[in-house]
């Protein structure tokens, strides 16, 4: 049997959802900065309003830049399609405002970055969608959050800041068993390190602003649907209305039977993306697409340079350990060779066997790591999360989430490893004569 | 809306209105391993300009229960019966690949059931290799994967779809993904075991319009040209680019030539 040719990852880093110009031959994508496009004539019009032809009518519903970037990573995810968002944080909004309405629930790990957890637990139950947390890497804690109300399952692929490897296939099926959607959070792998469809999740979100752009320019995210869930099947269709059921909001329209793969998108665009509004920038797209042309060179470079800081760290006198799941010891360094065979992001925390303060002093002795709150530089970074991206949780929360007064989050850049190296080689002794 | 089509529960996307017995019916019927959502904007809006539309899913197909028909000819009587259960005396049919040869066998031995006929994507005949009848036979994914390479021109491949944010060859993929087991090797052993095409095309009295996909692989245009032969009130449209899957890769033009032609 022949094979099927189809384009690798590296040629859709650089092609999927681009084409020359039609209109000039221009062989960078277009910025297309424009809020609205013109109708050939009143028929096409509302023909283009009503799902009856394809094509643009007003960039906040779609834009033909922004159009190549949602192709772009629905082609490196595998997935059906995607929607381009303002932010991260609005791509996990539109996910959960097109699938939840109030008195349903969320089940979520609780090793999530801030701004989830921020959005989960204090903002979503004000609109009445509550969220049960659990630790990421107990499964039965995951069935039993699960309730009659419960629509969706959400984990980060590397927790925030503690980096536990979410076991993909097993909360997916425990997810499907319930006919519940799993959403993942993929901003600190790329589809370059783990594909999340491939091993079971449904639905995967990214902050776009992260290693997609690498260039650490622009605000942006994107939510892509695998098309593998069967929103309409069995328990799901009863719990699912804003997909299965007649939409008022456009013509009656059930989503379900206008598409049979790519339903829940029809509705996120047609419903959150017209009505909330946060979509992206065609300017945006453009930069990130810029970005997105080298993913596979920079995470290589991102995960090689990650690896050689890591082991470096683990054996400082002065560091009391490091939490990356490529180093033997942590919890799920097993499960990382299974699901991340190409290594495990570059982002990870370590601490200190110090102070509060002598943490602070590490982080104002460094040169080249840049403190400030955002990961997947092309240039190094740190923070402290304890006290800027993790500070409104307890102390009680801050533990379970591996969170010390010590601990120190870096996003390891592309540059001379050993230039880091001896950055935090004179951080790390400094801090260490420091006042505890 | 769901029917009952010869005791079996039958999906038909009506574009979300009911049917009106003055309007004139359009019956869109899919190819292999196929359902109702290929025809997304063009059964849209001939519901909305009308017309009542049945875009079918053949039995086994979709949201359609049953097993699929077993030849062209049983799916050609299934859309006989289809017809009955809609209470709808003559329709206009439009059928993509295995859909369209279903639609040609229709309007040769039930020609007064038909007004007229678009047949999308046709091949006449339509062999299939060994090597893909044995991997859908098996439930292999690369019978999947080499019909979802085959059905979308080179270009299309690397993306450019009309509907904005849609991976064009991810749809096409998990939709084949979703047919149920066996489904595919039905549907491709129906196609290749299609001999009477040629004699079917030429029983058609009804005014016929063949819409080919400039850069079909899987159905060249080459090969509907005998078809095109054979039919007595025949027009063609070569729709520029597009491949085998052309009523997504270029939905417009597809829409364009049969609001022409209906």
């Amino acid at each position: 049997m022949t094979t099927a040719k189809t384009h690798r990852f590296d040629t859709l880093s650089l092609h999927a959802g681009a084409a020359p110009d039609p209109a000039t031959g221009a062989r960078a994508t277009p910025i297309y900065q424009s809020t609205s496009f013109v109708f050939p004539d009143s028929d096409h019009a509302a023909a283009l309003f009503n799902m009856e032809r394809a094509g643009y009518v007003y960039s906040r519903l779609a834009n033909p830049t922004v159009a190549v970037f949602e192709e772009r990573i629905a082609a490196l995810e595998g997935g059906v399609g995607a929607i381009a968002t303002a932010s991260g944080q609005a791509a996990l909004h539109l996910a959960i405002v097109t699938l939840l309405g109030a008195g349903q629930d969320i089940v979520a790990s609780r090793s999530l970055y801030g701004g989830s957890h921020n959005l989960l637990d204090y903002t979503l139950p004000r609109f009445g969608i509550e969220t049960t947390f659990v630790d990421p890497r107990d499964l039965a804690a995951w069935e039993a959050a699960i309730r009659p109300e419960t629509r969706l399952l959400f984990g980060e692929t590397l927790g925030n800041p503690g980096l536990e490897v979410l076991d993909i296939p097993r909360v997916a099926s425990l997810a499907h068993a319930h006919g519940l959607p799993l959403l993942v959070d993929s901003t600190f792998t790329t589809p370059w390190l783990v594909r999340p469809f491939e091993h079971g999740a449904d639905l995967v979100l990214h902050s776009a602003t992260k290693f997609l752009s690498g260039h650490g320019v622009v605000i942006g995210g994107a939510i892509v649907d695998g098309g593998t869930f069967r929103w309409d099947d069995g328990a799901a269709r009863a719990k699912f209305p804003t997909l299965n059921a007649p939409y008022h909001g456009f013509h009656d329209m059930v989503f379900s039977e206008e598409s049979t793969t790519a339903a829940f998108l029809l509705r996120a665009r047609r419903e959150g993306i017209r009505d909330f509004g946060a979509c992206m920038a065609p300017f945006t797209a453009f930069q990130i697409l810029q970005g997105m042309e080298t993913l596979p060179l920079r995470m290589a470079r991102h995960v090689a340079n990650a690896r050689v800081i890591a082991n470096f760290l683990a054996t400082h006198a002065f560091v009391a350990s490091v939490g990356y799941p490529d180093l033997p010891d942590h919890p799920d360094h097993e499960l990382a060779k299974r699901l991340l065979p190409r290594g495990c992001g570059a982002v990870f925390s370590f601490t200190i066997k110090g102070t509060r303060a002598q943490g602070r002093k590490l982080i104002e002795s460094l040169t080249l790591f840049s403190h400030l709150a955002n990961v997947g530089d092309a240039k190094s970074l740190v923070i402290h999360p304890a006290s800027t991206t993790h500070f409104r949780m307890s102390a009680a929360d801050l533990e379970r989430a591996g969170i010390g007064e010590g601990t120190l989050r870096l996003s390891i850049g592309l540059e001379d490893p050993d230039d880091l190296i001896d950055d935090l080689s004179r951080a790390l002794h400094v801090a260490a004569k420091a006042t505890p | 809306m769901h029917l009952d089509v010869a005791g079996h529960e039958t999906y038909a996307y009506t574009g979300a209105r009911p049917l009106v017995a003055t309007q004139p019916t359009v019956v869109f019927v899919h190819g292999a391993a196929h359902d109702h959502s290929v025809w997304a904007l063009q059964s849209r809006y001939f519901a909305h300009h009308g017309r009542n539309v049945l875009a079918i899913d053949l039995p086994g197909h979709g949201k359609s229960a049953g097993m699929p028909l077993p030849d062209i000819a049983a799916i050609a009587a299934w859309l006989v019966d289809l017809l009955d259960a809609a209470g709808v005396a003559r329709a206009a049919f439009v059928g993509h690949s295995m859909g369209a040869l279903a639609c040609l066998e229709m309007a040769a031995a039930h020609a007064a059931r038909v007004d007229k006929l678009a047949l999308l994507g046709p091949s006449v005949p339509m062999p299939v290799s060994d090597a893909l009848l044995a991997a859908a036979r098996n439930d292999d994914h690369i019978a999947f994967e080499l019909i979802n390479a085959w059905s979308h021109s080179v270009p299309r491949q690397l993306g450019g779809n009309p509907v904005p944010g849609q991976w064009l060859t991810g749809v096409s993929l998990r939709l084949l993904e979703r047919s149920r087991p066996g489904v595919l090797h039905a549907d491709l052993a129906a196609c290749h075991g299609y001999a009477d095409g040629l004699a079917a095309a030429s029983r058609v009295r009804c005014p016929t319009l063949v819409v080919m996909g400039e850069r079909d692989l899987m159905a060249p245009a080459r090969n509907a040209q005998a078809l095109i032969q054979s039919l007595a009130d025949v027009r063609t449209v070569t729709v520029r680019g597009a491949g085998h899957a052309l009523m997504t890769e270029a939905p417009d033009a597809v829409l364009d030539a049969l609001r022409a032609f209906l």
